[in-house]
């Protein structure tokens, strides 16, 4: 009998190697359908219209001009007389008609009556929103030995200290909005068979969207059909059915036609999610070696009309030094509402604190490298051993030593100065509950079927190369099913969850499906269950691989009905865990800066990161080398602009709203660290972890470059000259 | 050496260029038929629309009969009428390269291409790249994993197919150079140069 765990460190057959991603060329032929591909007969295009305005009250919305379009079919006013709309682009309207030039038509005729109210989107001033009228307290941290009872005094005492035997800052940083920017929008396309629903959803959340569309179309979950097949990106922002989508769900219905409702991009970017921003003044106290003492942060930020800012757990980030005080203000915006954004509240925490403690070692002109070394007895979680034999690797790949130069001493070539900076990181990533079914047929085919989703992870590839590992196949012997909310329900997709998720289902499934396979070869061989394995494609005595038979012949032993195993797992409630928590990681930039343009490049970046045991190496070596080029979009190129006197989100199009292009992205330099005792952790999700500390890292190296700080993420040449006295 | 022309990059085609190449890109929208019928009349043909009229298009090596507006896009027509969805739709004004097809051999946006111009060319799409032999392209990019999400990765491995083809010893500082009209949002940049190099070694 196989039992439930991995195969220990160096033994695995699949586990560990580096296939192919299993549609990796049905992705790069343009044969993979996304829900924007998905083109049933007499389709109707359908597009929505945002509100022009940042705040107003609706007084009316007509929409029976855009019906008299040629081409038009359908159109339903999406808000009602006297409803409040908060930011522009939240949606008033959707209209579906038989093209694309239609539509856009329709949309251009439908009449609004909307009465402008007030409105404020300046989330960088608290001063302004305190005047706005637009701050409210979202919290407030501090920690103190026992017997203190006058805080502020206390406070006072620290910092003296620390002024007279060490160092004392006070600095402003802050990391801008910015949003999902998925390629492939948020929608679906709606088909309804009588009274069942078919939607073809661009989701992270396949198992979990049905009832979203159900009730409000007053239909059973039961008849509604979730798929997606492939998702063109999601970073947080598609665990919802969406008014959107539910409102072309309802024109198919009115018009018995299928609809395809995608989001244009302006409305896209204003209204389906970004990431909060988050801004920080902060005093910090470190004795002479940088060993920080005591932190004293106020922070602020918007994630839209509700306000939440970015939490106060993450200040500072990983270090928590033994004083401290954190104090948060929410600033309410007239802008679109946030949604989880690939590691929700790190990267920004880490961007406005890491950069802190860098400008101690700064400040006491020592190696940032050894002011992040002495802080690591500090860190929150218990992994100081694990980042202490991380930064070695990094400084040894980036060549640290060598390179390294105090804050703003670095030789100038033609203008342009180089510089070093890290940063490290943490996440939970903990596995999501899973159901699957694992078929093995009379034919020795496998199949593993699942109601979860691929986000670009390779979730098919590592359902593969598990199932694969568990039977003794090879990974192209596996059918991998997932993508349809008919399927044993998987967790959604958010956290870095889904690949500890569906491996902890699919061994415990395909571990099932292999003991009743087992128990059928047993006694053909003469021997109990317990003393065969799967192995090389045999099923084979333990001791004696030369007493076997072919998967072939032991699936032929079935007669003629499949096995059918169930493999399930439930958070904190299923035995014999396959999967963990907590990553830790470290990585450090190399820049170069131009200080006459002020344009940063990025010369080399290294990322040594953890994620317990690594089922492919070849896609966690991609996901972390596409994590750091979008942190590396974060830190000097992407930002939500908001415009304080219209309101107007300006640069929501792809051409204005900045983003790296392949020339931008220098050397990335990718270390999977597996010792045995990561290896033995199981399987750890990767998808959050290594987007996080780009930002802080990265400003630590331009302001080593410089020797100056800029504050603000990104450092956009406008923000680096600034910084520079040059603006 | 005007490869190295700013703005021109060493990919034969500037941005300028394959912006100012697609007679759209002045609409970008496409609602506004202005600009193709003064083209139409430039050319002293016959004045088409704004109805939809009957047009042959020649895609993958195959005439297809279409019914075109003249304010569709190319991509529009490819996608909806041929089920061709390789090019995809991410931004309306070519900015992202995601819509890019082969027309008469150079690599323009279906995004910003009105589907009427393409009257008597042969436009090639990312689907003649794969089939049960992909092209050599398309197997570089599964072999250094060039795709996550992989939305913008047949733009990609299309815009990769008509630099090689015209730089097809091409180095990783022209590669660096020369790919930069298209954008992806997983990252996959480091990737997609490893995959371009690997084309460029294994010969073709
Ligand atoms: S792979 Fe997702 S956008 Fe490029």
């Amino acid at each position: 009998m196989a039992n439930i765990d991995w195969p220990k460190q160096g033994t695995a057959s699949v586990l560990g190697t580096s296939p192919d991603r299993l549609d990796a060329i049905a992705k790069a032929s343009g044969a993979a359908k996304y829900t924007y591909d998905i083109v049933p007969d007499k389709m109707l295009l359908a597009r929505v219209l945002g509100c022009p305005l940042a705040h107003c009250k609706v007084k009316s919305i007509d929409v029976a001009p855009a019906l008299k379009v040629p081409g038009v079919v359908a159109a339903e006013p999406m808000k009602n007389a006297g409803d409040e709309v908060l930011w522009e682009g939240d949606i008033l309207a959707i209209v579906a008609g038989e093209t694309e030039g239609a539509v856009a038509e329709g949309l251009k005729a439908i009449k609004l009556d909307l009465e402008p109210l007030e409105f404020y989107v300046d989330d960088a001033n608290l001063e302004a929103a305190e005047k706005a009228d637009r701050t409210r307290p979202a919290g407030r941290n501090v920690r103190t030995p026992d017997d203190v009872d006058d805080e502020d005094e206390y406070f006072e005492k620290l910092f003296k200290e620390c002024e007279r035997d060490g160092v004392v800052i006070e600095a402003e940083y802050g990391v801008n909005v910015i949003t999902h920017m998925c390629l492939e929008p948020h929608g679906s396309t709606c088909v309804w068979e009588g009274d069942k629903l078919i939607v073809y959803h661009s989701t992270q959340n396949v198992s979990g969207t049905a009832p979203q569309f159900a009730s409000p179309l007053g239909v059973a979950a039961s008849d509604v059909t979730v798929i997606c097949d492939y998702i063109g990106g999601g970073f947080g922002s598609k665990f919802q059915a969406d008014e959107w989508s539910v409102a072309a769900a309802r024109l198919a219905k009115s018009t018995g036609r299928p609809v395809k409702l995608m989001l244009d991009r302006a409305t896209e970017l204003k209204t389906a999610g970004n990431r909060p921003s988050g801004f920080i003044k902060v005093k910090v106290g470190a004795d002479k070696n940088g060993v920080v003492k005591v932190w004293d942060s106020h922070h602020w930020g918007t994630n839209g009309p509700a306000g939440a800012p970015v939490s106060q757990a993450v200040i500072p980030y990983v270090f928590d030094p033994p004083n401290r005080r954190r104090v948060v203000t929410s600033i309410s915006t007239n802008t679109g509402p946030a949604r989880a954004w690939r590691a929700p509240n790190h990267p920004q925490g880490c961007a406005m604190s890491q950069t802190a403690y860098d400008d101690i070692a700064r400040a006491l002109g020592i190696d940032s490298y050894d002011v992040f070394l002495r802080n690591l007895p500090s860190v929150t979680n218990d992994k100081a051993e694990v980042y202490a034999d991380q930064m070695k690797i990094a400084a040894k790949l980036m060549d640290w030593k060598a390179k390294w130069h105090p804050h703003g001493k670095g030789p100038e070539r033609d203008g342009v100065v180089s510089g070093l900076g890290m940063a490290i990181h943490t996440w939970g990533g903990a596995a999501h509950n899973s159901s699957c079914t694992i078929k093995v047929h009379p034919d020795g085919g496998v199949e593993a079927i699942l109601g979860s989703q691929d986000l670009g992870t390779g979730t098919r590839t590592v359902i593969a190369m598990v199932v694969a590992e568990t039977l003794g196949l090879p990974v192209d012997a596996v059918k991998v099913s997932i993508g349809s909310s008919k399927y044993p329900a998987s967790g959604p997709s958010g956290g870095s969850t889904t690949v500890g998720g569906v491996s902890e289902s699919t061994r415990r499934g395909a571990t099932a499906a292999l003991n009743m396979l087992l128990a059928k070869v047993a006694p053909k061989l003469g021997v109990d269950a317990d003393q065969l394995q799967a192995k090389n494609g045999r099923i084979e005595v333990i001791g004696n691989p030369s007493k076997s038979v072919s998967w072939k012949e032991a699936c032929s032993l079935l007669g003629m009905n499949p096995i059918e195993a169930q493999g399930n797992f439930q958070r904190g409630q299923s035995e014999n865990s396959l999967s963990s928590s907590g990553a830790a990681g470290v990585q450090m930039a190399e820049v170069e800066v131009d200080r006459e343009t002020g344009v940063v490049r990025i010369k080399k970046f290294v990322a040594v990161q953890d994620m317990g045991l690594i089922i492919n190496r070849k896609l966690a070596t991609s996901q972390i080398h596409g994590s750091v080029i979008m942190g590396i979009a974060y830190a000097l190129f992407e930002e939500r602009i908001m415009d304080n006197k219209t309101g107007k989100f300006l640069n929501a199009e792809l051409s204005d709203y900045k983003l790296p292009r392949l020339g931008d992205v220098g050397e990335v330099v990718v270390e999977l660290y597996e010792p045995e005792s990561e290896y033995n952790r199981g399987v750890v999700g990767l998808g959050e972890p290594p987007v996080i500390a780009p930002g802080a890292a990265i400003s630590n190296a331009v302001c080593n470059a410089l020797g100056v700080r800029v504050p603000v993420l990104p450092l956009t040449p406008a923000r680096v000259l600034a910084a520079l006295g040059k603006g | 050496m005007k490869d190295h022309d700013q703005g021109r990059g060493r990919s034969g085609f500037s941005r300028r260029e394959f912006l100012k190449g697609s007679s759209a890109a002045a609409a970008a929208t496409a609602l506004s038929v202005g600009p193709a019928v003064a083209r139409a009349e430039e050319k002293g043909t016959k004045l088409v629309g704004p109805g939809a009229t009957s047009l042959t298009l020649n895609v993958n090596g195959k005439d297809h009969q279409v019914q075109v507006e003249p304010r569709m896009t190319l991509l529009e027509v490819l996608r909806y009428q041929l089920k061709l969805t390789g090019a995809k739709p991410v931004a309306t004004d070519g900015s992202c390269g995601a819509a890019t097809v082969i027309v008469d051999g150079k690599p323009i946006s279906a995004a910003t291409t009105l589907a009427l111009d393409c009257k008597g060319k042969k436009i090639q799409t990312v689907e003649s790249l794969g089939g049960p032999e992909p092209d050599q392209v398309v197997k570089a990019f599964a072999k250094a994993d060039a795709q996550q999400c992989g939305f913008c990765t047949p733009g990609f491995v299309v815009a990769v197919r008509a630099f090689l083809d015209k730089h097809p010893n091409a180095t990783k500082e022209e590669i660096r150079q020369g790919l930069n009209g298209n954008l992806c949002r997983c990252g996959t940049y480091y990737d997609v140069i490893e995959a371009a190099l690997e084309c460029v070694k294994g010969g073709s």
